[in-house]
């Protein structure tokens, strides 16, 4: 068969994963959001108008200037350009996420599969019991008790965020893994000798892939969020760094004179997380186990 | 036919469940020699398929003997050794629950390959493709996943997998039920061709008399936990003696006139199958049982040995 | 002569999928007479349950589509119906038991329940008070040789067997009164005892409210002993019809051929060898009569032209050109 071979097969399965993804328009929809922003984030240095407006600059006859054909969103209380330093917060934003997400996913997944494999067994019940307690402390809360201890960054956000994220992979794999644990093609590895490695990374784990992802695509637009939130009040991204909540925090000030200044922004955040959500859904879609 | 190569003594697995003790498999006697088909046949609650578990190690025995080769399997499959795991395969009732849907025929058939170091890696395409040959699968097949085959083509791909480390003995967990009529015909065809290459031993659990007519060397009968009746298959089908045994002959669907004839007379099964949490006391079959007297609601009927190598457990022949 | 109650004429459905439409159903007819019982064997595949789906119009479309063809009940074209008409059909005209009891059951409802709400929705009479409703369920319950049928109305379907809550599902649709009953292999998912056992009392309930009824199975041994009159079919046709005793001793197609000689007997004449090749891939199926690929006696003409129905004897249709001449 070879090498050819396999690369038909490859072909194949993205095409029909492409089928499934496209069936719902807006699944295309999200994912050209997603693309656009991650692109502007990657190269905004390159395609912000105004890259320098990013860092600490100041320009005070050009502040506050309502939205033109110079500065399409406008300037801040600074002389900043609002278009710019949106860009450069999609990169924080961004890199917030996926940092977050790539500490949470794999532990909260891999706690949820091994107690779900082993369910009844002294292992399973510490393991959610943990994880029963980090549920029930608010999020926000838990984060902003972090943060006001260590000192207020980006990074210590990151690491308030992840505390709390990884508990809702764990539950969510548990409940999947412990259903299947019994299924007949996870006995019959079991039978035939296969390591518990085997069985709860190769046996188990690609049956969560659909539920997983679709989880990371909605996540990624939650911790966007929350990661605002947490600027918003102070406790992330500190000034000049340009960040999505930070400036709707400080856009507030100048509400509703200067409604360009926090209303941009704003709708930047809403853009990423709108993205990101109907993106999960085709995610979802395509990943789907079909029967024929 | 050769020696016996899996004995039961008495085996015994109970549940022990909120709901009571449930004796899936309540004191199991028999013996499947060398390159024969044992067919177990039963309902629900008749503990055939816990048997089928037992052997393979997914459940520990409650109590009882079972010996294979003369080595003491008893104990769970966590406590075998992997020349005894290579040597005992099963294939699984459902071929869509059987095999996981997340992996193509290749990873399926190469898992056992590897745990076992069948091949190294060199030589691993060439021993799957050949698997697939074994059962009749183009080599396309390799890269399929299960939700595209048909349902007698992932049997066949569950048959390779328990080929793939050379077994001597299989159980076949009710392998075609879920099958039309014309893939069982090829998935069975196929089974006896196997057999008689590799020399195979088989227990073969079913619910299909017909099949077991055409099947099995010998057939053996369990209700709730227990073995009723076995003989060899000619003479079972020719001699039915216990009466769950003609109550179930005469029941099935046939297709022609002679085959209404070889049945025993019409028995109207009453009542519902008992639940093995609530097994009857004496013979756990005289709820239902159209002959029974009294001594059926209070004493346990032995296992009688009739002539031609029939054994029965009921009051009436003791 | 009794009335035509059902009348499938030239059914095509199809579903799309990734890679084109599968062409189910391929211009199927059949019939069925009030009081009649007929049976429909087919394998996996041959579209048996889309074609029970497309008669009580629960076929989701999409995916499914209904490419052409009349389906008359009672002289009406059900494929024409509104909304209100279909729920009218299924109130009254025509009920259906599905192969798993488990999936037809409501979980979180209690039997009583469901078997109530049955009855309400069916009833051609407006109020009815509570307490008549309560009583027919409870008779429907006995009819069905349901032990304890007042606690039995207080369970929840988990706590049953599988035989009971199938009988269950008899019992609701027959509660309905309807005049036609489909049922889809109704007893795969139980043992060969309580099989034989609720056939028995399907057999006496039809007889005694004389619905006509269409049992689907793949089980030949079951429609020789319970209907009157066969269709065989496969991959959305129908190749032979006749009446059960005639099929089942001289059965011409092909396909009837081989299945029945496929199925292990209890003479022990050992298992045959099957039939070969594959079901067809319904999003390219061969043309002309979708069996020719795997028959052994396939001419020429078999993949150009699709066999209409030959008469070959009283009552009995072979769509095959083996059969040409006789007719």
């Amino acid at each position: 068969m070879g090498i050819a071979g396999n690369r038909a097969v490859l072909f194949d399965k993205i095409k029909r994963a492409w089928y499934k993804f496209s069936k719902n328009p807006l699944s295309i929809v999200g994912g050209a959001i997603v693309f656009v922003v991650v692109f502007l984030a990657v190269f905004a240095p390159f395609v912000a108008p105004y890259p320098q407006h990013a860092g600490s600059f100041v320009n005070f006859s050009e502040a506050s200037q309502p939205p033109s054909l110079r500065y399409l969103c406008g300037t801040d209380a600074f002389g900043r350009d609002i278009l710019s330093r949106i860009f450069f917060g999609f990169r924080l934003s961004l890199i917030m996420g996926v940092v977050v997400i790539s500490l949470t996913a794999p532990a909260g997944v891999t706690l949820g599969l091994v107690a779900g494999y082993m369910k009844g067994s002294w292992v399973e019940t510490i393991i959610m019991r943990i994880t029963d307690i980090f549920v029930a402390v608010p999020p926000l809360v838990l984060a902003l008790a972090v943060c006001s201890i260590l000192q207020p960054n980006i990074f210590n956000a990151m690491m308030a965020v992840s505390l709390m994220w990884w508990p809702w992979y764990c539950r969510m794999v548990f409940g999947i893994a412990s259903s299947i644990r019994n299924e007949f093609y996870v006995q019959a590895a079991e039978i035939t000798g296969a390591g518990k490695m085997h069985i709860i990374f190769k046996e188990m784990l690609p049956n969560c892939f659909g539920p997983i992802f679709t989880k990371v695509s909605l996540d990624m637009g939650w911790v966007i969020l929350i990661g605002s939130a947490l600027s918003f009040v102070g406790l992330g991204a500190q000034p000049p760094t340009p960040d999505l909540g930070t400036m709707v925090a400080d856009g507030g000030k100048y509400m509703p004179d200067q409604w360009w200044i926090a209303v941009f922004p704003a709708f930047a955040i809403m853009l990423v997380v709108f993205g990101f959500n109907i993106l999960g859904d085709g995610i979802r879609d395509m990943l789907e186990v079909e029967d024929v | 036919m050769g020696n016996p190569i899996m004995t039961a003594k008495e085996l015994k697995k109970y549940f022990h469940t909120r709901a009571g003790t449930v004796r899936a498999a309540d004191g199991v006697s028999f013996s499947i020699r060398e390159n024969e088909t044992l067919g177990l046949v039963g309902e629900s609650g008749s503990g055939k398929s816990t048997v089928a578990y037992t052997i393979m190690g997914i459940y520990r025995a409650t109590s009882g003997a079972l010996l294979f080769r003369n080595l003491d399997i008893t104990t769970g499959s966590s406590s075998r050794s992997k020349k005894l795991k290579k040597d005992i395969q099963i294939v699984f009732q459902d071929p869509g629950s059987s095999l996981n849907p997340r992996q193509s025929i290749r990873q399926i058939l190469e898992l056992p390959l590897k745990v076992h170091r069948i091949v190294d890696r060199a030589g691993m395409e060439e021993k799957v493709l050949k698997l697939l040959e074994m059962v009749e699968l183009p080599a396309e097949y390799l890269h399929k996943y299960p939700r595209s085959i048909g349902g007698g083509e992932r049997q066949m791909v569950a048959i390779a997998r328990a080929l793939a480390t050379d077994p001597s003995f299989i159980v076949l967990d009710e392998p075609t039920s879920a099958l039309d009529v014309s893939v069982q015909a090829k998935i069975i065809n196929l089974l006896i061709q196997l057999q008689d290459e590799l020399k195979l031993t088989y227990l073969f659990i079913t619910h299909d008399l017909s099949l077991m007519r055409n099947m099995a060397s010998r057939v053996a009968i369990m209700y709730l936990g227990r073995i009723c009746e076995v003989a060899p298959t000619v003479e079972f089908f020719r001699n039915p003696l216990h009466p769950y045994t003609k109550m179930l002959l005469s029941s099935i669907p046939v297709v022609s006139k002679e085959e209404e004839e070889l049945k025993p007379k019409k028995i109207t099964s009453q009542g519902e199958i008992p639940s093995p949490v609530n097994v009857p006391p004496g013979c756990s079959f005289h709820l239902r049982c159209p002959e029974r007297m009294d001594i059926c609601s209070q004493v346990m009927p032995k296992i009688v040995s009739m002539k031609k190598d029939h054994e029965v457990s009921c009051h009436l022949y003791t | 002569m009794s009335e035509v109650l059902l009348d499938v004429s030239d059914l095509r459905v199809g579903f799309d999928v990734y890679g084109g439409t599968l062409k189910v159903l391929n211009g199927l007819n059949f019939y069925l007479e009030e009081g009649e019982k007929v049976g429909l064997v087919g394998e996996t595949g041959c579209g048996k349950t889309t074609t029970a789906k497309t008669i009580l119009r629960i076929l989701p479309q999409p995916p499914a589509r209904i490419a052409g063809g009349t389906i008359l009940f009672q002289n009406k074209n059900i494929l024409g119906m509104n909304s209100r008409e279909i729920r009218a059909v299924h109130a009254h005209g025509i009920s259906m038991i599905f192969q798993d009891p488990t999936a037809s059951l409501n979980p979180v409802f209690t039997i009583g329940d469901q078997l109530m709400a049955a009855i309400k929705y069916s009833s051609l009479e407006d109020g009815l008070s509570r307490r008549e409703i309560r009583g027919r369920a409870l008779q429907s319950l006995r009819d069905v040789a349901l032990p304890d049928p007042e606690r039995i109305l207080n369970n929840y379907p988990i706590q049953l067997s599988g035989g009971m809550r199938q009988r269950i599902c008899i019992a609701m649709a027959l509660a309905t009164n309807s005049q036609l009953m489909i049922a889809d292999e109704p007893t795969t998912s139980l043992d060969v005892t309580i099989q034989d056992q609720v056939l028995r009392l399907l057999g006496r309930l039809v007889l005694e409210k004389d619905t006509s009824t269409i049992l689907i199975t793949h089980s030949l041994g079951i429609v020789r002993e319970w209907t009157q009159r066969v269709y065989v079919m496969y991959a959305g046709n129908m190749m032979e019809t006749a009446p059960t005793e005639v099929l089942f001793r001289k059965p011409l197609h092909p396909y009837t051929q081989g299945l029945m000689k496929a199925v292990p007997k209890l003479t022990g004449e050992g298992i045959a060898k099957g039939i070969g090749g594959r079901i067809p891939n319904y999003l390219d199926p061969p043309p002309g009569c979708r069996f020719h690929p795997r028959c052994a006696h396939r001419m020429p003409i078999c993949s150009q032209q699709r066999p209409p129905y030959f008469e070959a004897g009283q009552m009995h249709q072979v769509a095959c050109f083996l059969y040409k001449e006789h007719s």
